[in-house]
C-alpha cells in the first residue's frame, strides 16, 4: 500500500460504505467524548488524513497485544482503519524476515524521520540483562532509542510496554522497564491492558489521524477518553454492590444470579479501563460479564498486587507469628513497668515505716 | 506473605494497606499488652478493713455505670446517649460494611453478614454528625472545655479520621485527589488509630470494663456504694 494513498481510498477500495464509515466516525467521536458536532469533522478527517507511517516494535512480549488487535474477528471498520495506517514494520504481521525487514524499518524512519508513528509493546531489559532480548543482533533498549529518536509520537500499546508489566514483575529478573521508563523527551500515549481493548488502540490512533494530536493523558499517561472511569463505577453488577448482594463462590446461586464479585476478589474499583463500556469481541461480553472479577490488568505492577482472588478490601496486615512475637514484647514491656512499679512501691513504704 | 509489599512500584494504597499497617498492628499489639500487664500486675496493698463483697460490687458497678446516675442525669444524659449513638453507629460501619467484614475475615478466617451500602451510609453519617457535635460541645461548654487535654482532641480527631476518609472514598468527593489516594489516605487513618490506640484515651475500649470493675470493687468493700 502506497503511503501517499489516504485513509478513505483504503476504506473504500476495502468496500466500506459511507453509511458504515460514518457508524464509526461517530462511535469514534462518543468514544472520545466529543459532541455529535464534530462527527462530519472527525469523518472529513479521517476520510482525508494521509496513512501516518507506523513503526511497531515488539520488546519482552507475549503477542498478546498484536493478537489482541488482529485477531478479534475480520474484517471490520476499525481493523480497516488499522490497515489503514502504513504498518512499515511489525515483524509479526509482514511478509519480509530477516535483514529485509530490517531494511524496510530503516527505510521508512529515514524517508518519515520525526513524522513517524512509533507502536510499542513488550517490556525492555535494561542494564546488565540489556543483551536478554535482541532482534537481529540489536538490543531492545537500542532499537527502542534509536526508534523513538525519528518519532512524532509513542504508543506504548500493553501493560508491558507501558508500565514493564509482567516481564517486570517481582523480583524482575531482566531489570525490565517500560518505554516512559526510558524515553522522557516525546510525547508517550500508554494504552496499557493485558491485553488492552483494540477498540481502544484504533480510538487512539483515530484521535490522531482526526486532530494530528495526542488525546487529554491521566496521570498515568493513559487517554482519558477510555482510562478516565474506573471499571468499579461502570460495572453492570454495580447495583449489587450497592445492596450487598455478592457472589460468595465462583458456582454459588450469587455467582449464577450476577451479583457483584468484590468478596472474589474483583479490582474494578481500583482499575481504570474502558473494558466495563466498550467491552470486547464486537460489544459480546467482558471480564466481569463472563463471570470473573477484574484482574486490573491496566494498572502499573498488577501482578504484585496480591492474588488476583484476594478481596481487595483484605490488607497485609502481617501474620499470627508477628502477633505473637509483638504480644510476648509487650508482655516483656508490660513485666518490666510492674517490677518497676512494684519497687518503688516498696521503697516508699520503707521510708514512710523509717 | 510478601505478596503486595514490592517496595519496587509500591504505590501509597500499597504502601498504607501493606507494610504501615503491619507495623501498626505490631506497635498495637505491643502497647495493648504492655499496658494490660503492667495494669494487671500492678499491687494495691489492702490498708482498710472489709465491710462489703468486693466481686458483687465491681459487677453491680459495671452496670450502674452504663446508664447516667439518677443525681447527674439532667446534666449529662445528652452526651451519655450521644456516646452510645456514635459508638453503635461506629460499630455497625466497622463491622457490618462489606469491605470492612473482608478485612476481618482475612484475618480471622471467618465472616458474618453484612448490611447494604445504604445503612452504613446512614450510620457513616449519622456518626460523624454526632462526633462534630460533642466536639462542638466540648469547646463550646465551658466546664467540658476545663477539664479537656489535648489527648481528648487528638484521641477526638484519630477517631474522627478514619469516618472522614472512608465517607471521602465511599462518595468518591476526594477534593481534587485520585480515589486511591483517598483510599490509602483511609488505610493510614486506621493506621495511626492503631498506633494512638494503647496510648491514649482511645484505650479507653479495653480498661472500660476491668476499670469500672475495680473502681466498684474497691467502694464496695469500704462499704461504699459507686
Amino acid at each position: 500500500m502506497a503511503a501517499s494513498k489516504t485513509v478513505g481510498d483504503v476504506l473504500r477500495a476495502h468496500g466500506v460504505s459511507r453509511r458504515g464509515f460514518m457508524k464509526f466516525c461517530a462511535a469514534t467521536a462518543s468514544m472520545m467524548a466529543l459532541p455529535p458536532s464534530m462527527v462530519s469533522a472527525v469523518a472529513a478527517a479521517i476520510e482525508k488524513a494521509r496513512r501516518p507511517s507506523v513503526i511497531w516494535l515488539p520488546f519482552q512480549e507475549c503477542t498478546g497485544c498484536t493478537e489482541s488487535l488482529t485477531r478479534s474477528h475480520t474484517p471490520t471498520v476499525e481493523g480497516l482503519i488499522f490497515d489503514a495506517i502504513s504498518l512499515d514494520y511489525h515483524h509479526t504481521l509482514q511478509a519480509a524476515a530477516g535483514q529485509r525487514a530490517e531494511d524496510a524499518m530503516h527505510q521508512a524512519m529515514e524517508e518519515n524521520y520525526g513524522n513517524y508513528l512509533l507502536l510499542v509493546d513488550g517490556s525492555i531489559p535494561t542494564e546488565e540483562y540489556e543483551s536478554h532480548s535482541c532482534t537481529n543482533g540489536h538490543s531492545h533498549l537500542s532499537m527502542l532509542k534509536e526508534a523513538a529518536a525519528g518519532a512524532a509520537a509513542i504508543v506504548s500499546v500493553g501493560t508491558c510496554a507501558a508500565y514493564g508489566g509482567i516481564p517486570k514483575a517481582n523480583p524482575n529478573p531482566t531489570k525490565a522497564r517500560g518505554v516512559q521508563d526510558l524515553i522522557t523527551d516525546k510525547a508517550i500515549i500508554n494504552v496499557p491492558g493485558c491485553p488492552p481493548v483494540p477498540t481502544v488502540i484504533t480510538g487512539v490512533l483515530a484521535h490522531y489521524l482526526t486532530f494530528g494530536t495526542i488525546p487529554e493523558l491521566d496521570p498515568l499517561g493513559r487517554p482519558m477518553a477510555f482510562f478516565g472511569q474506573n471499571i468499579h463505577d461502570r460495572c453492570y453488577r454495580r447495583p449489587f454492590y450497592e445492596r450487598g448482594q455478592f457472589a460468595e463462590t465462583f458456582d454459588d446461586e450469587g455467582a449464577k444470579k450476577g451479583y457483584c464479585l468484590y468478596k472474589l476478589g474483583c479490582k474494578g474499583p481500583v482499575t481504570y479501563n474502558a473494558c466495563a463500556t466498550l467491552k470486547w469481541n464486537e460489544g459480546t461480553s467482558w471480564p466481569v460479564q463472563s463471570g470473573h472479577g477484574c484482574l486490573g490488568c491496566s494498572e502499573p505492577d498488577f501482578w504484585d498486587k496480591g492474588s488476583f482472588y484476594r478481596p481487595l478490601s483484605a490488607a497485609y496486615w502481617g501474620d499470627a507469628k508477628t502477633v505473637g512475637i509483638g504480644a510476648a514484647a509487650g508482655a516483656a514491656a508490660g513485666l518490666a513497668a510492674a517490677a518497676l512499679a512494684r519497687g518503688k512501691q516498696k521503697k516508699a513504704q520503707q521510708e514512710e515505716k523509717a | 506473605m510478601n505478596e503486595g509489599l514490592y517496595l519496587e512500584g509500591m504505590s501509597l494504597l500499597d504502601f498504607a494497606r501493606g507494610p504501615a499497617l503491619r507495623w501498626a498492628v505490631i506497635i498495637f499489639v505491643i502497647g495493648i499488652v504492655w499496658r494490660l500487664t503492667a495494669l494487671l500486675l500492678a499491687s494495691r496493698k489492702q490498708l482498710e478493713p472489709t465491710k462489703g463483697s468486693a466481686t458483687s460490687g465491681g459487677i453491680k458497678t459495671l452496670l450502674t455505670r452504663s446508664a447516667p446516675a439518677h443525681e447527674l442525669e439532667k446534666n449529662i444524659v445528652f452526651q451519655h446517649y450521644s456516646g452510645y449513638a456514635w459508638h453503635i453507629g461506629m460499630f455497625v460501619v466497622l463491622l457490618f460494611f462489606a469491605p470492612h467484614m473482608l478485612f476481618f475475615k482475612d484475618i480471622l478466617g471467618f465472616g458474618w453478614p453484612t448490611l447494604p451500602n445504604l445503612f452504613i451510609t446512614f450510620f457513616s453519617v449519622v456518626t460523624v454528625g454526632i462526633l462534630l457535635v460533642l466536639l462542638a460541645r466540648r469547646l463550646m461548654n465551658p466546664v467540658l472545655r476545663q477539664i479537656s487535654t489535648l489527648d481528648d482532641y487528638i484521641s477526638w480527631l484519630i477517631a474522627f479520621l478514619p469516618f472522614l476518609t472512608g465517607l471521602m472514598a465511599f462518595t468518591h468527593i476526594t477534593f481534587g485527589m485520585r480515589y486511591e489516594t483517598v483510599l490509602a489516605l483511609h488505610f493510614l487513618s486506621v493506621c495511626l488509630l492503631l498506633v494512638w490506640f494503647p496510648f491514649g484515651k482511645l484505650m479507653h475500649a479495653i480498661f472500660i470494663w476491668p476499670s469500672r470493675y475495680k473502681v466498684g470493687a474497691a467502694f464496695a468493700r469500704r462499704g461504699v456504694r459507686a
